[in-house]
């Protein structure tokens, strides 16, 4: 799904140790690089996105946190202001509420307020999503809420290679990205894990650029956009559809901040149907910006009426049966085609 | 530890300049305020936040950091700015929300930036701490000379984010001093009504750090203090925690009719004015004499009339810049 022909003999990596292995490339060639969360050293961060980190590079470098939030993502800020590039893990993004503050006053705004004479390279790595009924503190995506704040770059990766290629060019950015990494793709078993994210990662260190949207799947009939997870379902819904001779086209945003309107449109253009993914709330949210993108630019695209697959606005339920029920899937993507062509 | 002379003189120097800035501020501010006060209108709109009255604090620590220390203030930051050697033209002229402020009229009096002396502010109560905290592990990180300080009011004292980051400070032993401006009102409530202990600096033993309370908003009790403190940080000694007396002799914000000040206390808080018992004291047990404060005084007016007519003449920024620099 990189567009790569995979040889069998080809290493594969999980998106854990995808970010992993670009947080360890650019701390070997960057000393201001450094890494600060809540279990992030000695356990290699609970979802695994640092394992091996701390052994190579000290507790220094690999610094385990109290349960302060506030205090270390504004610490991050300072020490970004003044010259380091710190990388901070918010182990659910669903915390983001304890915090904040230092990210949406400080972490945000302090380039525009020092009139772009400051930067703030940091990275605010964070997990997103459910799935796996972990209740409503700890299964959202939340990716409107940061993307629609101005300030932050916004990435949320669907595989391994792009998970790499993301994190050195965040690692890179003189501008803080918020890195949004989903549960069940991280490969880690006890999550269930979509095995569609496990794929070719070359060794060498490479970037994939912030703000460019790829095509992952060309089709004619139907654009498909989404992220993340959702992509995995769009793929799936796209070979139903197959067998059902409708070719649909799945775009993978990557980006949120700054989001690549010209691959929407350019697909939509194409297709003249759009439906848009989501696992984050229904309303007010990335669906509703994708769609925006289109028919503010040209309504006549248009074959029928957009579609929207995304979470509805309700807490996130923890029984599995209800939980599942509001989960976007390759099925209500299906569903979505045929109220679309009916 | 005693200032210097020129410790003394400089300290003198800018509690003047930044008073007489201030009461400037406060004069122009109500230009096309009057007859009807409307916060939005005039040369100086939005929130005005003065420190007069505070000035003891701001240059008592600074006397001891150079412009490789950084510092966070607060909502109501023109005495410490001024004191850490902010550029005078450019943070007048961005109160003024000019083209030549320092973020080019983006930021307002409230977001003054300074990356040349490692300046920074924070609107939002406390949140100046994480930063602070943030810069001295960068400093330690790279064996890099520089402390951090952080301002903010007693009120801070009471959110979260003092508590996540003093204890961060301590816990990573890092060179940062936190000072607490005691003015002992948020806007209208009472310290008495909103803290459980009557000083902060009791606070310092939660994070098994020294604490310090300095009384009687006397800059030179505060220097001695926070010198000790500095230099504490600068060997490697950890966080200190001081809180420091003060008087707000202004309202919260300029438009406060501070109707909540117990009846008399204006007059008490301008019969104890610091600035008037510091020029005393230079005068009758430093040596200073009459013509050298006299000419201080004076070269701080028209540093102030020059910074106020540099930002007067500087032109309205572009409305179309208002959207850029938001990324790097």
């Amino acid at each position: 799904m990189t567009g790569t022909i995979v040889k069998s003999n080809e290493r594969k990596l999980t998106i854990a140790r995808s970010m992993a292995e670009a947080l360890a490339q650019e701390m070997r060639i960057d000393p201001t690089v450094f890494v600060m969360g809540e279990d992030i050293g000695t356990l290699g961060g609970v979802y695994g996105n640092t394992r091996g980190l701390i052994e190579e590079f000290g507790p220094e470098r690999v610094r385990d946190t109290p349960i302060s939030e506030t205090g270390f993502i504004g610490a991050a800020v300072g020490a970004a202001q003044d010259g380091m590039r710190p990388v901070v893990e918010l182990m659910f993004v669903d915390f983001f509420g304890v915090c904040f503050d230092a990210i949406y006053n400080l972490m945000a705004k302090n380039i525009y307020f020092s009139g772009g004479h400051l930067k703030v390279p940091m990275v605010l790595m964070t997990s997103t999503g459910g799935g796996y009924s972990d209740g409503g503190q700890h299964s959202q995506c939340l990716y409107g809420t940061f993307a629609h704040l101005p300030g932050m770059k916004v990435v949320a990766p669907s595989n391994a290679y792009d998970a790499k290629g993301l994190m050195t060019a965040a690692l890179r950015d003189d501008s803080p990205v918020v890195y949004m990494y989903h549960k069940g793709l991280q490969g880690m078993g006890w999550l269930g894990t979509e095995p569609g994210a496990t794929v070719h990662v070359p060794e060498d260190s490479y970037t994939v650029e912030i703000g460019k949207a790829k095509v992952v799947r060309e089709g004619r009939d139907v654009t498909i956009v989404s992220l993340g997870i959702g992509v995995h379902h769009a793929l799936k819904a796209a070979d139903t559809l197959a067998q059902q001779n409708v070719s649909a086209e799945v775009v993978d945003l990557r980006s949120l901040v700054p989001l690549d309107r010209d691959t929407i449109r350019a697909s939509v253009a194409k297709t003249g149907r759009l439906i848009v993914v989501d696992e984050d709330y229904h309303s007010f949210g990335v669906s509703a910006e994708v769609i925006a993108s289109v028919v503010e630019h040209d309504l006549s695209v248009l074959k029928a009426a957009p579609v929207r697959v995304a979470y509805p606005d309700v807490p996130i339920p923890y029984a599995r049966v209800m939980e599942q029920f509001c989960l976007p899937s390759p099925a209500k993507i299906v569903a979505a085609w045929a109220q679309m062509a009916a | 530890m005693t200032p210097s002379r020129d410790e003394l003189a400089w300290m003198y120097r800018n509690m003047v300049l930044s008073r007489r800035l201030e009461e400037t501020i406060s004069k122009i501010y109500f230009e096309g305020k009057t007859p009807v006060f409307n916060m939005a209108n005039g040369p100086i709109p939005g929130e005005m936040h003065l420190s007069n009255g505070q000035e003891p604090v701001a240059v008592g620590v600074c006397a001891h950091l150079t412009a490789e220390d950084i510092v966070t203030a607060t909502h109501r930051p023109h005495h410490q700015a001024i004191a850490k050697g902010v550029d005078l033209d450019a943070m007048v002229a961005e109160i003024f929300g000019k083209a030549t402020g320092l973020s080019g009229g983006r930021g307002g009096h409230m977001h003054l930036f300074d990356p040349k002396v490692n300046f920074a502010c924070s609107g939002i109560i406390a949140q100046g701490l994480g930063p602070a905290v943030g810069a001295a592990l960068s400093r330690k990180l790279r064996g890099l000379p520089g402390v951090a300080v952080a301002f903010l009011g007693d009120g801070a004292a009471n959110q979260g984010a003092f508590h996540e980051a003093m204890n961060l400070a301590a816990v990573w032993k890092l060179p940062f001093v936190c000072v607490i401006e005691d003015n002992s009102w948020g806007i209208s409530v009472p310290k008495s009504a909103s803290t459980a202990v009557a000083r902060n600096d009791v606070r310092a033993a939660a994070y098994g750090i020294p604490g310090h309370y300095v009384a009687g908003n006397d800059p030179l009790a505060i220097y001695e203090v926070a010198g000790e403190a500095i230099a504490r940080a600068r060997a490697g000694a950890g966080p200190t925690l001081i809180e420091c007396e003060t008087y707000r002799l202004a309202g919260h914000f300029m438009g406060d009719a501070e109707g909540y000040r117990p009846k008399g206390e204006k007059e008490a808080l301008f019969a104890a004015d610091p600035i008037p018992k510091m020029r005393a004291r230079l005068l009758a047990e430093f040596g200073f004499s009459e013509d050298e404060l006299v000419a201080a005084e004076g070269a701080a007016a028209d540093r102030v009339a020059a910074a106020i007519r540099f930002a007067r003449d500087s032109a309205d920024p572009r409305p179309e810049d208002a959207l850029t620099a938001v990324f790097a």
